[in-house]
């Protein structure tokens, strides 16, 4: 039997096989069980150094990816640049090649564009994994909503999932629909049509206008953060219209007489597209998905962690 | 081709873990505080047989706990991570307890160096004892078995295949690729 490896970076769950995505969630399994220890950490990483690279605000994914890297045992700097001062091209390979010149093993980088982590991966030999880039992907996230699910279910094949809200800006539903298309889900999108990007259809995935007709169909909702500031920039009119038209509401749940396992990516605008009794709802798997997050991501820096960087080949 | 010696089939590993079972409890003092725990894979199951046997003549269940020594490796950065991590989960406290680590082979000692070293991050055990089906000498460590079924002496060529019920369907073990000397 011959396993799949990961390769050097990773970029996004479009790249991987379906046998690399099962290879990751497998190998989460027995990484949840060491967040449960009394001494919570195991050696695997020891001596591996570690840059968080976070090019955006983040507190949610930063921290998870921290206790995931400090839980096996490697080192660990983060270096946050408020967002605007800091220029693409150059300047992102810049910092990176000064890091990579002080013998540093991987980088984690969240960047405000799509595009940056494959950028830096081609650029420098240490590992590289993409914390989120732009609107492109947010491979942890897509990959712990996947390991959130399966728990959930007990499979992926076949599930019906619809992530509800504003996919045109979201990296995280990128994500989740490679990731569930290439373990045999069924994906749908609901959500204001200036916000549903049509060409994602060609992907294989319908789309559903009205939230009541895709909780009838769907077995899970991932419910995406509204960013605030689309309202603003005109795609929805209002948020109080935007919660009674796509809100997730116990109501409507009720009403299509059915359990909906509810998935939120965080952080949620509660009473605007998922309302609180739903969010602390027997259904709700939002907390465990945090707690997946750091299984997902310490699998992830394990398996790419094998072998030497490049600079110590060479 | 390589040669394949039987060294032990069924009755004669049923014996051989009879034996070690009774060991083990004379080593531990008895079976108060006694914690048999298996290293993946098959350690353990010969953990699991050699608590069912204690616990038949001493009339009590012996708790059981499993390890898997993988994220403690020495060798992650120069062979790579191995892909398939396992199951560990220990009774509720080792503290205290005379722990008896159960494993099929003893061969380089990395594995049980390992293995200690994930014990002591779940607590301070008053004893650790170590129980092996095989022990083909060819230690990198300064670490020896208290409890041994079958002594060998092999070369780096060898290769001791032990094969349990649970897993493959027979008891045996074989060495294979040369002949003991």
């Amino acid at each position: 039997m011959t396993t799949p490896s990961l390769g050097k970076d990773l970029i996004g769950l479009e790249g991987l096989s379906a046998d690399q995505i099962r290879l990751i969630l497998d190998t989460a399994e027995p990484f949840k069980e060491v967040s449960e220890r009394a001494i919570k950490k195991v050696p695997a990483l020891r001596g591996k150094t570690i840059v968080n690279l976070f090019f955006e605000p983040s507190t949610r994914t930063r921290i998870s990816f921290e206790f995931a890297e400090k839980r096996l045992s490697a080192d660990t700097v983060n270096v946050a640049t408020s967002g605007s001062s800091v220029s693409k091209g150059e300047t992102l390979v810049d910092t990176a090649r000064n890091l990579e010149a002080m013998r540093i093993d991987m980088v984690v980088i969240r960047h405000p564009s799509s595009g940056a982590a494959q950028f830096l991966g081609d650029r420098i030999g240490s590992n590289v994994i993409n914390a989120g880039d732009g609107k492109h992907e947010h491979p942890t996230q897509g990959l712990l909503d996947l390991l959130t699910l399966r728990d959930r279910f007990g499979r992926i094949e076949g599930l019906k999932v619809a992530i509800c809200g504003d996919v045109l800006h979201s990296r995280v539903a990128r994500s989740n629909i490679w990731g569930l298309l290439k373990l045999g889900a069924e994906v749908a999108l609901c959500g204001p049509a200036t916000l549903i990007p049509r060409e994602l259809a060609e992907l294989g995935v319908q789309i559903i206008p009205r939230i009541d007709d895709a909780i009838a169909w769907a077995d899970a909702l991932n419910v995406l953060r509204l960013q605030l500031e689309r309202m603003q920039a005109g795609f929805i009119p209002s948020l109080r219209e935007y919660n009674r038209v796509f809100g997730v509401t116990r109501e409507r749940l009720d009403r299509a007489g059915k359990d909906v396992v509810i998935l939120h990516p965080g952080p949620m605008n509660r009473g605007v597209e998922i309302d609180s009794d739903v969010a602390d709802g027997p259904h709700s798997v939002i907390l465990p998905q945090v707690t997946n997050g750091v299984a997902v991501r310490m699998a992830v820096l394990y398996l790419l962690a094998g072998g030497a960087p490049e600079w110590q080949a060479s | 081709m390589p040669s394949v010696t039987r060294l032990l089939d069924d009755s004669a590993m049923a014996s051989a873990l009879s034996r070690m079972a009774r060991e083990v409890v004379e080593k531990s003092g008895g079976t108060r505080g006694l914690v048999l725990v298996g290293i993946q894979r098959r350690g353990v199951e010969l953990a699991a047989r050699l608590a069912g046997l204690i616990g038949k003549t001493e009339g009590k269940p012996i708790p059981l706990g499993k390890l898997d020594i993988t994220l403690y490796r020495d060798d992650l950065s120069t062979i790579g991570p191995r892909p398939r991590v396992g199951e560990t989960s220990l009774p509720d406290t080792i503290e205290g307890r005379t722990v008896v680590i159960v494993d099929d082979v003893l061969y380089t000692g990395r594995t049980i160096r390992a293995a200690l070293d994930e014990l002591a991050d779940f607590g301070r055990p008053r004893r650790i004892l170590l129980c092996v089906l095989v022990d083909r000498g060819g230690r990198e460590l300064p670490i020896q078995a208290d409890v041994v079924g079958q002594t060998l002496d092999t070369t780096g060529d060898d290769r001791v295949d032990v094969a349990v019920k649970e897993l493959d369907g027979r008891d045996s073990v074989e060495l294979v690729g040369g002949a003991p000397l």
